[in-house]
């Protein structure tokens, strides 16, 4: 199906802030849209409006040529009428039906079998939810979600029910599927790294507000102001490959630089697309000065593209292949003489480079 | 013993509890999931009977259902009887008693099904009314029990409203709790006696059996949350 999905809607909830939001985002095909922002920030409030479940006070949802809610005309569609899927926190698995029931509640058609068996769910078919664990329980929801064929999944914090190492495993799995079911999806999340692991497009909410959308890597790297730079910190975010794996770390190549990071366990063989995100924190620069050894295991000839001072510290953009952001403190920066257009050496730890796979 | 007089508490019970159950639960749905502000004027007059005394309740039904009311006139002009002192004026008279007996565990029990599990069967397409059979009702199984029984049981016993309504004609309006009273008035202790112990006997029944089997249904189906 053609068209997008457009949002702009406006809606106070009792005593907290206005929460605004305008997003627009692709229908058909695979798409993530990331909904990140701290907790209390409104993402929540703007999922359950899409769903049908919450009316703004005012604005619209349009999806395709279909007109979802329109405040100035009255419109308001059930829940029932917009054909979305949408997966609460906690799953709301029914608990008075097995998981077979459960998956057919909504279903049309009669790809219930096929669905238990693609979520591997066939062996539990019969169990009550009480008798399940929390990852299963997830796919139960999201199989049971994706009876119905929604044209559109909505995901809030889909992994924070979960104990962190099912949570790691199933942001894997989540990740995956995904990818395979070919519903654009939209996904709520408090996460960096579960954002970072999810999402094609992300959009930053603070306070009420919906402050920044667009490709992962560039509103990471370009935060709009300094609220949005808190909220997903200061930090380098570059599409990489594997290269190799071994004795716990790997090596992998983010444009033509090589650098070697410590093994998530997860990685992914040689050839995988991942995230490696090195905070600016954490990348230190050096003269051109051979002979000194050093514990760093990553050390890349760059060139300084800009200098800029916040405060008592100096943001240093540096170009080594890819562009990698440090800060340094003021005094550094004035003993260094660091200057646009020079040749230095960024130092990395490979402890300090996180991974995060992607699918 | 006046066999005639239990029998007829207990088919007016059983008629009762079923209607009960009819009205009670589309009531108690919108209780439970009405947004109108009003609506704690509505639960007001449901549980009336609960404060109310009988006699005053009795007299305003009886004044309600009486042959110059409308509803007397058209419940003649439809059936051609009169509702006082007819087992069918009885019959409203309890279901009015017994309301806030039955609605009430009935809208508690609603209350607490996870309003996440309702809105999970909204995004999945499944009508609200649909929703309420698919998965409140069930989830909400021991409590409708509850007021069903509790309905029953209130039936069984009630006394004054029925005396206002239904007066005291042997085979139609005679309860047994009217039968105790009318023995103890003709000084016929022994008959009071036997009939009270089978009353008493009959309720402990009744409400030992609905709490064994509650704690059964908790102990042996996975299926209802513990909360």
């Amino acid at each position: 199906m053609a068209g997008e999905l457009s949002v702009d809607i406006r809606k106070r909830h009792g005593g907290g802030p206005e929460i605004a939001a305008a997003l627009r985002l692709p229908l058909g095909g695979h798409s993530v849209t990331v909904l990140f922002g701290p907790s209390g920030a409104g993402k929540t409030t703007v999922l359950r409006c899409i769903a049908g479940l919450d009316a703004p006070d005012s604005g619209s949802i349009r999806c395709g040529n279909e007109v979802w809610y329109d405040g100035a005309r009255s419109i308001h569609l059930a829940p029932q009428q917009r054909r979305v899927g949408y997966l609460s926190q906690d799953y709301a698995v029914f608990p008075h039906l097995t998981v077979r029931r459960n998956v057919a509640y909504g279903a049309r058609g009669a790809a219930v079998d096929d669905l238990l068996a693609r979520f591997d769910l066939t062996s539990l078919a019969d169990r009550y939810p009480r008798q399940l664990s929390g990852g299963q329980l997830q796919r139960v929801a999201l199989a049971r979600a994706l009876a119905p064929q929604p044209r559109l999944l909505l995901l809030d914090e889909p992994l924070s029910a979960l104990d962190a190492p099912t949570r790691l495993r199933m942001r894997a799995d989540l990740r995956h599927l995904l990818a395979t079911v070919q519903i654009p999806a939209i996904v709520v999340t408090h996460d960096r790294t579960e954002a970072l692991a999810l999402g094609d497009s992300i959009a930053i909410m603070i306070g009420g507000k919906l402050r920044q959308a667009g490709a992962v890597e560039s509103v990471f790297d370009c935060p709009a102001d300094t609220d949005v730079a808190e909220a997903v910190g200061v930090e380098t975010v570059c599409p990489a490959r594997v290269i190799s794996r071994s004795a716990g770390l790997v090596t992998v190549e983010i444009a033509h630089a090589r650098l070697v990071a410590v093994d998530s366990g997860d990685t992914g063989e040689p050839g995988a697309d991942l995230f490696a995100c090195i905070r600016a924190e954490s990348v230190t620069i050096e003269r051109n000065a051979p002979g000194n050894p050093t514990s760093a295991r990553n050390r890349l000839p760059a060139r300084i593209l800009s200098v800029t001072a916040e405060g008592p510290l100096a943001r240093v953009v540096l170009d080594c292949g890819f562009r990698l952001t440090a800060i340094v403190t003021r005094q550094s920066k004035e003993e260094m003489r660091l200057r646009e257009g020079e040749e230095v050496i960024a130092v990395v730890k490979a402890t300090s480079i996180r991974i995060v796979p992607r699918g | 013993m006046e066999w005639q007089a239990i029998w007829l508490s207990l088919r007016l019970s059983f008629w009762t509890t079923l209607i009960l159950l009819a009205i009670g639960l589309p009531a108690a749905h919108w209780l439970t999931f009405s947004p109108r502000r009003w609506k704690f004027l509505v639960e007001a007059v449901v549980a009336l009977p609960l404060v109310l005394p009988p006699t005053v309740l009795g007299f305003y039904i009886l004044l309600a259902i009486g042959p110059h009311s409308p509803a007397g006139k058209l419940y003649a002009a439809l059936t051609g009887g009169m509702l006082p002192f007819s087992f069918q004026g009885l019959l409203v008279a309890s279901v009015l008693y017994s309301l806030p007996f039955a609605v009430q565990p009935f809208a508690s029990g609603f209350a607490a099904v996870d309003r996440k599990l309702i809105e999970a069967s909204w995004c999945l397409g499944v009508s609200r009314a649909a929703t309420f059979f698919r998965v409140v009702a069930p989830l909400s199984i021991p409590s409708i029990v509850t007021g069903m029984i509790l309905s029953f049981a209130h039936t069984l016993g009630e006394f004054g409203v029925v005396l206002m309504v239904g007066g005291n004609l042997a085979g139609i309006t005679r309860t047994v709790s009217i039968s105790i009273y009318d023995d103890v008035q003709a000084l016929n202790y022994t008959a009071a006696m036997h009939t009270s112990l089978l009353l008493l006997g009959i309720s402990f029944l009744v409400l030992a059996a609905t709490y064994g089997l509650r704690r059964r249904v908790w102990a042996v189906a996975p299926v209802w949350p513990a909360n």
